[in-house]
C-alpha cells in the first residue's frame, strides 16, 4: 500500500479524481461529455508535447526548445503552403511540419550527442536560436488564411452531436494524432531494443556507453523524434486555432515540463511513464478548467499548479529521503 | 596539486577568452558605429540597462555553484518588489523622505526575497527535492501569490523618491550600476575570502567529498539558496523602480537569459566553477552586443538569435577545456541533472 501511493501515479490520479468529484458536487453539469471533449480539446496539444519531453527525461536530459522548434516549423510550414499558394491537404502540412521539425531536432541531436554539451544548455541555446531565427528571417506577421487542408482538418470531427441538456459537443480529429503518437512513443520505449537504450541511457550515461549502447546515435534519434512530434503539435495547433502566430506556443516550456515531472518521470533519468504523463497533463488542464467551477478566482491558478508540483514530487521524494534510499 | 593548477589556468583561460570577445565586440561596435556606440550617452545608457539582468544571473551563478540552479529568481523578483511596492504606497501614500522609503523598500524586498530563498533551501536541503524541480514549483507559487495579491494589474504610484534606486547618477556613474558593483564586490569577497566561499566550491565539485569533510551540506544549500533570493528581491527593487511599477509577470523573459549569462561566463551548471568576474564579462559582451546590433537597426529578434548562436558557439570552442575539468570533477558524482558527463575523449 505505501509502495502504491509513493508511486506519482497513484498519488497524482487520487489529486485528479478528488479535484473531478468535488466539481462535480459543486456543479453536477461538469461531469459530462461536452466537458469531457472540451478538457480533451484544450489538452491536446500539451499532451502531443509532452509525450516528447517524457523521451527526452527519461534519458537523462532536459529540453526547453521544443516551443520555439514547434513555432518554427508551425509557422514556416504555413507560410510556405500560403505563399506558393499549395492549398493542399492536412498530410502534406503534417509532413512539411514534421520533417521541419525534424532538421530543427538535429541540431539539438548534434550539439549533444556529438559535441556532448549539457542538454539545458544546448536547448536554451537553440531555443533563443530558432526563435530569433523564425521571426528575423521568416516572418512575424500573423497568417490567418491558413490554406484549406488545415481548415478543413479542424472542422472534421470523429463524434458530434448534442446531450440531454441541449449542449452541443463534438470531438475534433486531431485527437488521432495524439492517439498515434501514444501508440508510436509506447512501441518504441516498450517494444524496441531503442526503447531500451533510451531507458538505460538515463539511469548511467557511463555504463550505457561501457555495455556498448550506441550513446550518440540514441541521443540523436531522441532529439529528431523530439523535433518531429513537436513540429506535428505546431501544426495541428495552427489547424486547430485556425491561425499561425508566430508568437504562439513559446512560454509553454516550463508548464509542460512540469506537467510531465508532475506524472512521475525523474529529472536524473531512466524514470517516467506515458500513462503518468497523461494524467500529469489531465490534471493541470483540469485544474485550470476546474478552479472558477469551484469558486475559487483564477488567479489563484499559479499557486494551485505549483504547490501541486511541489507536493506531486516532493512527497515520494521525502518518503524515498526516510526509507534511507539515496538518491 | 598538478590537477588543482589546471583548474586554474584553465578557468584563466576562460576569463582571458571572454575578456577578448568582450573587447572584440566593443571594438567592432565602436567601429561599426563610431559616433553612435562610442559616446557618452550610450555608456550611461547601457550602464542603466545591464545591472539588472547581471544581479539576477549573479544569483543564478551563486545556485549553480553548488550543481543545482535557482528557477524561481523572476518568480522571487517580482513578488518581493510587489510587497515592497505595496508597503511604499500604504506608508508612503504622498511620498516622503527618500532614505525612509528606500530603506523601507529594501527591508521588505530583501526580507522577502531571503524568505523566498529559505522556503527553496528547505525543499531543496530539507525534502530533498532536486533544485531544478523545487525551484520550478516555488517560482510558479511566488509567481502565483503576486498576481494573488495584485489581482494581476500592476502596483502603481510608488513614491518619487524610490525612482533613485533605478533612475539616478551620481556624477554621470548611474545608481543602478553602483549598486551593481557594489555586489559585484560583496559576492567576490564571499565566494573567494570566506569559509562559505570555500565551502561551496568543494560541495559543488563533489559533495560527497565535502560531506566527508564534516561541511554541512544542508545548511551550504540553505545560505545558498538564502543569497540567490536576496540578489534576486535586488534586482527586482531595481527592475520596479526603473519601470516605475510593480507587477506580477515582469521580466519573464529574463529567467533563460540569466542561465545563458551565467553559463557563457565560464560557470559550469555541474557545479563547483564560476566566478564574478566570469559573469560581469559575460554580461558587459552580451550588452555591448546587443546595444551595437540595435545602432545597425537589427530588429530584437535577430538579437535573439545571435544570442543563442554566441551561447553554443562559446561552448562548443570552451568544450574541450570545459571537458577536462567535468572528468575529474565529476567523477562518481552520479547526480548531475544532464547527459553530458562523460567519459575520457
Amino acid at each position: 500500500m505505501a509502495r502504491l501511493f509513493a508511486r506519482n501515479e497513484t498519488l497524482v490520479a487520487t489529486i485528479l479524481l478528488l479535484f473531478i468529484i468535488v466539481t462535480s458536487i459543486v456543479d453536477p453539469s461538469f461531469l459530462s461529455v461536452p466537458t469531457l471533449f472540451d478538457l480533451l480539446r484544450n489538452g491536446l496539444i500539451m499532451a502531443i508535447f509532452a509525450i516528447g519531453v517524457l523521451l527526452v527525461l527519461i534519458s537523462g536530459g532536459i529540453d526547453v526548445s521544443f516551443t520555439a522548434l514547434a513555432a518554427f516549423a508551425m509557422y514556416a510550414t504555413t507560410k510556405t503552403l500560403v505563399e506558393t499558394g499549395v492549398e493542399g491537404s492536412m498530410a502534406l502540412a503534417l509532413a512539411m511540419s514534421g520533417g521541419i521539425g525534424l532538421c530543427l531536432g538535429l541540431v539539438n541531436g548534434f550539439f549533444v550527442g556529438t559535441m556532448r554539451l549539457p542538454t539545458l544548455i544546448v536547448t536554451l541555446g537553440t531555443l533563443s536560436a530558432f526563435r530569433g531565427a523564425l521571426l528575423t528571417f521568416v516572418g512575424s506577421q500573423l497568417i490567418s488564411n491558413v490554406p484549406d487542408g488545415m481548415r478543413d482538418f479542424s472542422r472534421t470531427m470523429l463524434l458530434r452531436g448534442t446531450n440531454a441538456d441541449g449542449y452541443f459537443y463534438s470531438l475534433p480529429a486531431a485527437v488521432l494524432v495524439l492517439l498515434l503518437v501514444v501508440v508510436l512513443t509506447w512501441f518504441i520505449l516498450y517494444r524496441t531494443m531503442l526503447g531500451r537504450n533510451i531507458f538505460a541511457i538515463g539511469g548511467s550515461l557511463d555504463s550505457a556507453r561501457r555495455i556498448g549502447i550506441p550513446v550518440t546515435k540514441v541521443q540523436y534519434f531522441i532529439y529528431a523524434y523530439v523535433g518531429t512530434i513537436s513540429g506535428i503539435a505546431g501544426i495541428v495547433h495552427a489547424s486547430l486555432a485556425r491561425v499561425a502566430n508566430p508568437f504562439d506556443i513559446v512560454g509553454l516550456e516550463l508548464s509542460v515540463i512540469a506537467a510531465v515531472v508532475l506524472g512521475g518521470a525523474r529529472l536524473q533519468g531512466g524514470t517516467g511513464t506515458i500513462t503518468g504523463t497523461l494524467l500529469g497533463v489531465a490534471l493541470i488542464v483540469v485544474i485550470n478548467n476546474s478552479l472558477i467551477t469551484l469558486g475559487i478566482p483564477s488567479t489563484w491558478q499559479n499557486i494551485v499548479i505549483g504547490l501541486l508540483i511541489l507536493l506531486g514530487t516532493g512527497v515520494p521524494a521525502w518518503q524515498a529521503r526516510r526509507s534511507g534510499r539515496t538518491e | 596539486m598538478a590537477k588543482t593548477s589546471r583548474i586554474v589556468s584553465s578557468d584563466h583561460r576562460h576569463l582571458l577568452g571572454l575578456a577578448a570577445l568582450t573587447v572584440a565586440i566593443f571594438v567592432a561596435m565602436s567601429l561599426a558605429r563610431p559616433g553612435l556606440f562610442l559616446t557618452g550617452a550610450n555608456m550611461q545608457s547601457m550602464a542603466f540597462q545591464f545591472p539588472e539582468y547581471a544581479i539576477l544571473a549573479l544569483a543564478m551563478m551563486t545556485a549553480m555553484l553548488t550543481g543545482g540552479i535557482d528557477l524561481s529568481i523572476i518568480g522571487t523578483a517580482n513578488l518581493s518588489s510587489i510587497l515592497a511596492a505595496l508597503a511604499m504606497t500604504a506608508l508612503f501614500p504622498t511620498g516622503g523622505n527618500a532614505v525612509a522609503v528606500l530603506a523601507l523598500a529594501l527591508l521588505v524586498g530583501l526580507s522577502v526575497g531571503c524568505l523566498c530563498g529559505v522556503i527553496n533551501g528547505l525543499f531543496i536541503a530539507g525534502i530533498g527535492l532536486p533544485p531544478i524541480l523545487a525551484t520550478l514549483g516555488t517560482g510558479i507559487v511566488y509567481t502565483g501569490i503576486g498576481v494573488v495579491v495584485t489581482g494581476g494589474s500592476a502596483v502603481v504610484g510608488l513614491p518619487d523618491s524610490f525612482a533613485v534606486l533605478g533612475n539616478a547618477a551620481v556624477w554621470a556613474v548611474p545608481v543602478p550600476l553602483l549598486v551593481f558593483a557594489a555586489v559585484a564586490v560583496v559576492m567576490a569577497f564571499v565566494l573567494n575570502r570566506t569559509i562559505y566561499g570555500h565551502s561551496v566550491y568543494l560541495f559543488g565539485t563533489n559533495p560527497r567529498a565535502s560531506r566527508f569533510a564534516g561541511l554541512k551540506n544542508g545548511r551550504l544549500n540553505m545560505t545558498t539558496y538564502m543569497i540567490s533570493g536576496t540578489l534576486a528581491a535586488l534586482a527586482g527593487l531595481i527592475l520596479i523602480s526603473r519601470a516605475n511599477s510593480a507587477k506580477a509577470d515582469y521580466a519573464e523573459s529574463y529567467l533563460l537569459i540569466t542561465v545563458l549569462i551565467a553559463v557563457l561566463g565560464g560557470t559550469n551548471p555541474y557545479g563547483g566553477v564560476g566566478r564574478v568576474l566570469g559573469v560581469v564579462l559575460a554580461v558587459l559582451s552580451l550588452q555591448f552586443l546587443s546595444s551595437g546590433l540595435n545602432m545597425l537597426q537589427v530588429s530584437n529578434f535577430a538579437k535573439e538569435f545571435v544570442w543563442g548562436l554566441t551561447l553554443l558557439l562559446a561552448m562548443s570552442v570552451t568544450r574541450i577545456e570545459w571537458r577536462r575539468m567535468i572528468d575529474f570533477s565529476g567523477v562518481g558524482r552520479g547526480r548531475s541533472p544532464n547527459a553530458a558527463t562523460g567519459d575520457k575523449p
